[in-house]
C-alpha cells in the first residue's frame, strides 16, 4: 500500500517539475543569451554607437563598428509594410468568418487558415525568392526584387493566419446581446461591425495585432531570404516615407547570416548575442502586453 | 409593402458592398495558398518522382535524390518529439489538474506563452551556446533538443485543450469515491484526452519538420555523402536543405530547388490535414 | 439498532469567503438509521454533506470550523482517501463515468488495489443487486454506462457509491432527475440498506423524509431549526413553529 503511495508521490513531483519547465526554459534562454554576450556588452560595447549608428562592420580588421540602427530600420520597415497589408486583410477576414458566413464556408475557411499557418517559414522565403522576386522585377523594372516589399508581402501572408484566429475569437466573445440590440435599432450588418463589434472587441483585436507584430519582428528565415543583403536606411523624409524597393537587413537575418562565421567568443560573436538579447526583450515585452490585454477581456 | 426609401437603399448597397469587401479579404487568404502550391508543383514537375525522394544525393546535391535530407528530418523530428511530448503533456496536466488559482500559476502560464513567442533565431542562439556546449559538437541530438524546446508550447496548448474538454463532473465523481488526483488523471482524464494529445503531437511534428533556424548551427549540414552514423553525427535536413540550395550558391539546378520545396511543403500540409481530419473523426466518437 | 453515533457533528460553521453557509450546526446520525435533512433550497444542506467527506476543501475559499466525527474519529484525522472510501456520496444528477457499467462499479475497488477478476466480479454483482439494478443490466455489463436510462444511471451511481463498502451513505436530493417509479424503487433499496449502512438523506421532498427517515433535521438559511425523531417533526407539536409551517408546505 505504501509502495503505491510512494510511486504516486514521485509521479506528482515529476508533474510539478514539468509544469515549471516552460518558465525554466524561458529563464534559461534569457540567461544563456545574456551570458553569451555579456563580456562584450559590459566592457566594450558603446551603447550610443550601438543604437544610433548604421555602420555595422564587425569584421573590419582596423576598426570594427557595431551600429545596429540600420538593422533596426530594416526590421521596422518590413514590420510596418507587412502589418500595413496584413491587418486590414486579417480584420476583414475575421469579420467575414465570424459574422457573414456559416456552416460549410466557415469550416472550409478555418481549415484554409490553419493550413496557411502551417507553411514553414523557409518555404515562404523560397516563394519570396522566386515567385515574388520575379513579379517585382517584372512590374517595377528593378534589377533585383529582394527588398522591403518582397519581405513585407511574404511576412504579411505569414502573419495573417495568426491575427485572424485571435481576432475571430475576440469577435466571437462579444455577447450576442450587443448584436441583437444594435439590429433592433435598425443598424445594418456593417454598422453593427464598425460601431458595435470593433469597439467591444478592441482589447482582443489589439492583442491579435500585437502578436502579429511580435511574429513579424522575430521572423528569421523568410526575411533572410527575401529582404536583400545590404544594410540601408529605407526611411527618408520624402513620400512614400518607406522605400519599399530598397533592400534591407534585419536584426534576425544578421544573426542568422553571420553567426556561422564568427569565431566563438570573439567580439563579433558576442555582439550577435547582444542583438539576440535585444530581440528577446522586444518580443517578451510584446507578448506580455498582448497577454495582459487578453486577460483583461476575460475578466470582463 | 416594402417602401425603399433612399436611405434604406443606400444602407443595403453598403451592406452588400461590405459583404463583398470582407469576402474578398477572406478570399485573399485562400488564393495565395492555392497559387503557391500550384506554382511550386508546376516548377518542380520535371524532377518529382519516386527516385527523387528515395535516392541519396550525389555530386554536391546536383544529382540524385533527397533521401538523406528526408531521413535526417525524420530522425530530428522524432527525437524532438521524444523531448517535447513527455514534458509538454505532464506540464499541461500540472497546469490543468494540479495548479491552484494563484499568482504562481499565472507566472507559469506566462512562461508558456512567452516560450511560444521567443523568435526562432534566439532558440538557435540558445541551442548553439547551451546544447552544443553539452553535447560537444553540433550534432543531431543538439538540433533535436533545440527543436523540442521550441515546439514544447504546441504540445502544451493542444493537451490543455484536450484536458479542459473533460467535464469536471467526472473528476468530482472520482474524488468522491476516494480516488487520488493522479488516479483520476490516469484512469479517466488522460484516456479521454488522447485524441487531443494526438492532434498536438501531429502539429508538433509538422512544426518541427519545417523549422530551419534552430538547426542552422546545431547539427544540420549542407552535404554528406553518406547517412549519419548516429545521433552524435551531423545530418542533412529538408528545411535546411531548401535554405542552403537556394542561397548558398553552388548552382543547383532550379527544378531540384523547387522539388525540395514541394516535398517539404506537401509533407507539412498532409500532416496538418491529417490532424484536422483526426479532430473531426474523434469529435464524432465522443463518449459523452 | 440504535446505538453508537456513526456521524457526529458539533458546532459546524462554514463560510465561503465572507458569505456564511452554515452556522453552528450540531446533529448526529446513529448507526443503522436513516437521518433525513430537509430544508428549502440554498439552506446549506449540500454544504453539510461536503463536510462529511471533506470535498468542501475542493471549493476555493471555503472554511470549516467545528467538529465532524465519523465512526468515532475526527474527519481531519483520516487520510483523505480513506475517509472518502468510508463515506459514499450520491449526487442529484447521475454522473456516470465514461466507462462500461462493469467498470463504473469496479472503478473504486480497482483504485483501492483490488485486481483479481473473481473478487471484482462478485463485488460488482453485489453492489448492482444492492442498488436494484442487477436484473436489468446483467446481460449488458460491458455497455457504456451513459447509454442507460436516467433512472438506471442514478441506480448505477448508487451502486458505485456502494462499491467501496462505505459505512455511511450520503444522498443529495437523488430523486430530482429521476421518475417517480424509480424513486420508489430506490427508496425500497435504502430501507433495505440501512441494516448495513448508515444513511444520511438530504431531500427537499418533505414526504420522502417522512417515509424513510428515523430522525429528521430541519435546516433553514444555514441554521439548524430543529432536530428530532420523525414523529415529532411531522407531528402536531414540533418544538418550532417554523418546522410546523415548513412540513405543511406553508413556505419553502
Amino acid at each position: 500500500m505504501s509502495w503505491r503511495l510512494f510511486g504516486e508521490r514521485i509521479i506528482e513531483l515529476l508533474i510539478r517539475l514539468c509544469g515549471v519547465s516552460a518558465i525554466l526554459f524561458v529563464f534559461g534562454i534569457f540567461i544563456l543569451v545574456l551570458v553569451g554576450g555579456i563580456d562584450f556588452l559590459v566592457y566594450r560595447l558603446d551603447l550610443w554607437e550601438f543604437f544610433t549608428s548604421i555602420e555595422w562592420r564587425p569584421t573590419d580588421t582596423v576598426e570594427p563598428t557595431y551600429g545596429i540602427l540600420g538593422l533596426i530600420a530594416g526590421t521596422a520597415a518590413i514590420t510596418i509594410v507587412s502589418l500595413g497589408l496584413a491587418v486590414p486583410f486579417s480584420l476583414g477576414s475575421a469579420v467575414f468568418v465570424s459574422e457573414f458566413c456559416s456552416g460549410r464556408t466557415r469550416e472550409t475557411l478555418k481549415v484554409v487558415i490553419e493550413l496557411l499557418a502551417a507553411i514553414p517559414s523557409v518555404v515562404w522565403g523560397f516563394t519570396g525568392l522566386t515567385l515574388i522576386n520575379s513579379l517585382i522585377i517584372r512590374f517595377t523594372g528593378e534589377p533585383v526584387g529582394l527588398c522591403v516589399l518582397n519581405a513585407g508581402v511574404v511576412l504579411a501572408l505569414m502573419t495573417v493566419p495568426i491575427i485572424v484566429s485571435i481576432a475571430e475569437d475576440a469577435l466571437k466573445a462579444v455577447p450576442d446581446a450587443y448584436r441583437e440590440a444594435a439590429e433592433a435599432l435598425g443598424a445594418t450588418r456593417w454598422q453593427v461591425v464598425f460601431k458595435v463589434l470593433f469597439p467591444a472587441a478592441k482589447h482582443g483585436l489589439l492583442a491579435a495585432v500585437l502578436l502579429g507584430v511580435g511574429r513579424a519582428v522575430g521572423e528569421t528565415m523568410a526575411v533572410l531570404m527575401c529582404s536583400g543583403h545590404s544594410i540601408r536606411m529605407p526611411f527618408d523624409g520624402k513620400f512614400p516615407f518607406v522605400h519599399v524597393l530598397s533592400p534591407v537587413r534585419t536584426l534576425t537575418a544578421t544573426i542568422a547570416a553571420e553567426l556561422g562565421e564568427a569565431p566563438v567568443g570573439s567580439d563579433h560573436y558576442q555582439s550577435l548575442f547582444v542583438i539576440g538579447l535585444l530581440l528577446f526583450i522586444i518580443t517578451f515585452a510584446i507578448n506580455l502586453a498582448s497577454d495582459v490585454l487578453v486577460k483583461g477581456i476575460r475578466r470582463e | 409593402m416594402f417602401e425603399g426609401t433612399p436611405i434604406v437603399w443606400r444602407n443595403l448597397t453598403m451592406q452588400a458592398a461590405m459583404r463583398f469587401l470582407f469576402g474578398f479579404m477572406a478570399a485573399a487568404m485562400v488564393i495565395p495558398l492555392l497559387l503557391i502550391v500550384l506554382y511550386l508543383i508546376t516548377k518542380a514537375w520535371p524532377v518529382l518522382s519516386w527516385e527523387f525522394v528515395s535516392e541519396m544525393p550525389r555530386k554536391n546535391l546536383k544529382e540524385g535524390g533527397i533521401f538523406s535530407a528526408i531521413l535526417g528530418t525524420f530522425i530530428m523530428v522524432g527525437i524532438s518529439l521524444a523531448v517535447s511530448a513527455p514534458i509538454g503533456i505532464l506540464a499541461a496536466i500540472y497546469l490543468n489538474e494540479y495548479a491552484r488559482d494563484n499568482w504562481f500559476t499565472r507566472i507559469v502560464n506566462l512562461g508558456v506563452v512567452n516560450l511560444a513567442g521567443v523568435p526562432s533565431i534566439v532558440h538557435a542562439l540558445f541551442g548553439y551556446a547551451a546544447v552544443v556546449y553539452i553535447t560537444g559538437d553540433p550534432c543531431i541530438l543538439a538540433a533535436s533538443i533545440t527543436l523540442g524546446i521550441m515546439t514544447l508550447p504546441v504540445i502544451i496548448a493542444a493537451t490543455t485543450q484536450a484536458l479542459v474538454a473533460v467535464p469536471m463532473a467526472f473528476r468530482e465523481a472520482c474524488w468522491n469515491v476516494g480516488a487520488s488526483r493522479w488516479q483520476t488523471v490516469r484512469s479517466i482524464v488522460l484516456p479521454n484526452s488522447l485524441s487531443g494529445i494526438l492532434t498536438g503531437v501531429i502539429l508538433e511534428v509538422s512544426r518541427a519538420a519545417g523549422e530551419t533556424a534552430p538547426i542552422l548551427f546545431t547539427g544540420a549540414v549542407f552535404y554528406k555523402k553518406s547517412l549519419p552514423s548516429g545521433i552524435f553525427d551531423q545530418s542533412m535536413a529538408l528545411s535546411y536543405q531548401l535554405f542552403s540550395v537556394t542561397t548558398q550558391g553552388g548552382q543547383i539546378p532550379e527544378e531540384r530547388q523547387y522539388g525540395t520545396a514541394v516535398v517539404l511543403l506537401l509533407l507539412v500540409l498532409v500532416m496538418n490535414l491529417a490532424s484536422i481530419c483526426l479532430r473531426v473523426y474523434f469529435r464524432s466518437r465522443k463518449k459523452w | 439498532m440504535t446505538g453508537e453515533r456513526a456521524v457526529d457533528i458539533h458546532d459546524l460553521t462554514v463560510t465561503y469567503g465572507a458569505k456564511p453557509a452554515l452556522e453552528k450546526i450540531s446533529l448526529h446520525a446513529h448507526r443503522g438509521e436513516i437521518l433525513g435533512i430537509i430544508g428549502p433550497a440554498n439552506s446549506g444542506k449540500t454544504t453539510l454533506l461536503k463536510c462529511i467527506n471533506r470535498t468542501l476543501e475542493l471549493i476555493p475559499k471555503a472554511r470549516r470550523r467545528g467538529r465532524v466525527v465519523v465512526e468515532g474519529v475526527e474527519v481531519d484525522s483520516y487520510s483523505l482517501h480513506g475517509l472518502r472510501r468510508k463515506v459514499g456520496m450520491v449526487f442529484p444528477l447521475p454522473v456516470g463515468l465514461p466507462l462500461s457499467v462493469y467498470d463504473n462499479v469496479a472503478f473504486a475497488p480497482r483504485m483501492a488495489g483490488i485486481r483479481r477478476h473473481a473478487v471484482l466480479d462478485e463485488l460488482v454483482e453485489r453492489c448492482l443487486r444492492q442498488a436494484a439494478l442487477w436484473e436489468e443490466v446483467k446481460d449488458r455489463l460491458w455497455m457504456l454506462g451513459s447509454r442507460l436510462s436516467g433512472g438506471q444511471q442514478q441506480r448505477l451511481t448508487i451502486a458505485r457509491a456502494l462499491s467501496h463498502e462505505p459505512e455511511i451513505l450520503c444522498l443529495d436530493e437523488f430523486s430530482i432527475a429521476v421518475d417517480p417509479v424509480t424513486t420508489m424503487r430506490i427508496e425500497d433499496v435504502l430501507v433495505d440498506l440501512k441494516r448495513d449502512v448508515t444513511i444520511i438523506l438530504v431531500t427537499n421532498l418533505v414526504q420522502q423524509a417522512r417515509r424513510l427517515a428515523d430522525r429528521v433535521a430541519f435546516i433553514n438559511a444555514g441554521r439548524l431549526v430543529e432536530f428530532d425523531v420523525t414523529n415529532v417533526i411531522f407531528g402536531e407539536q414540533p418544538s418550532e413553529q417554523m418546522t410546523f409551517d415548513y412540513v405543511r408546505g406553508h413556505f419553502g
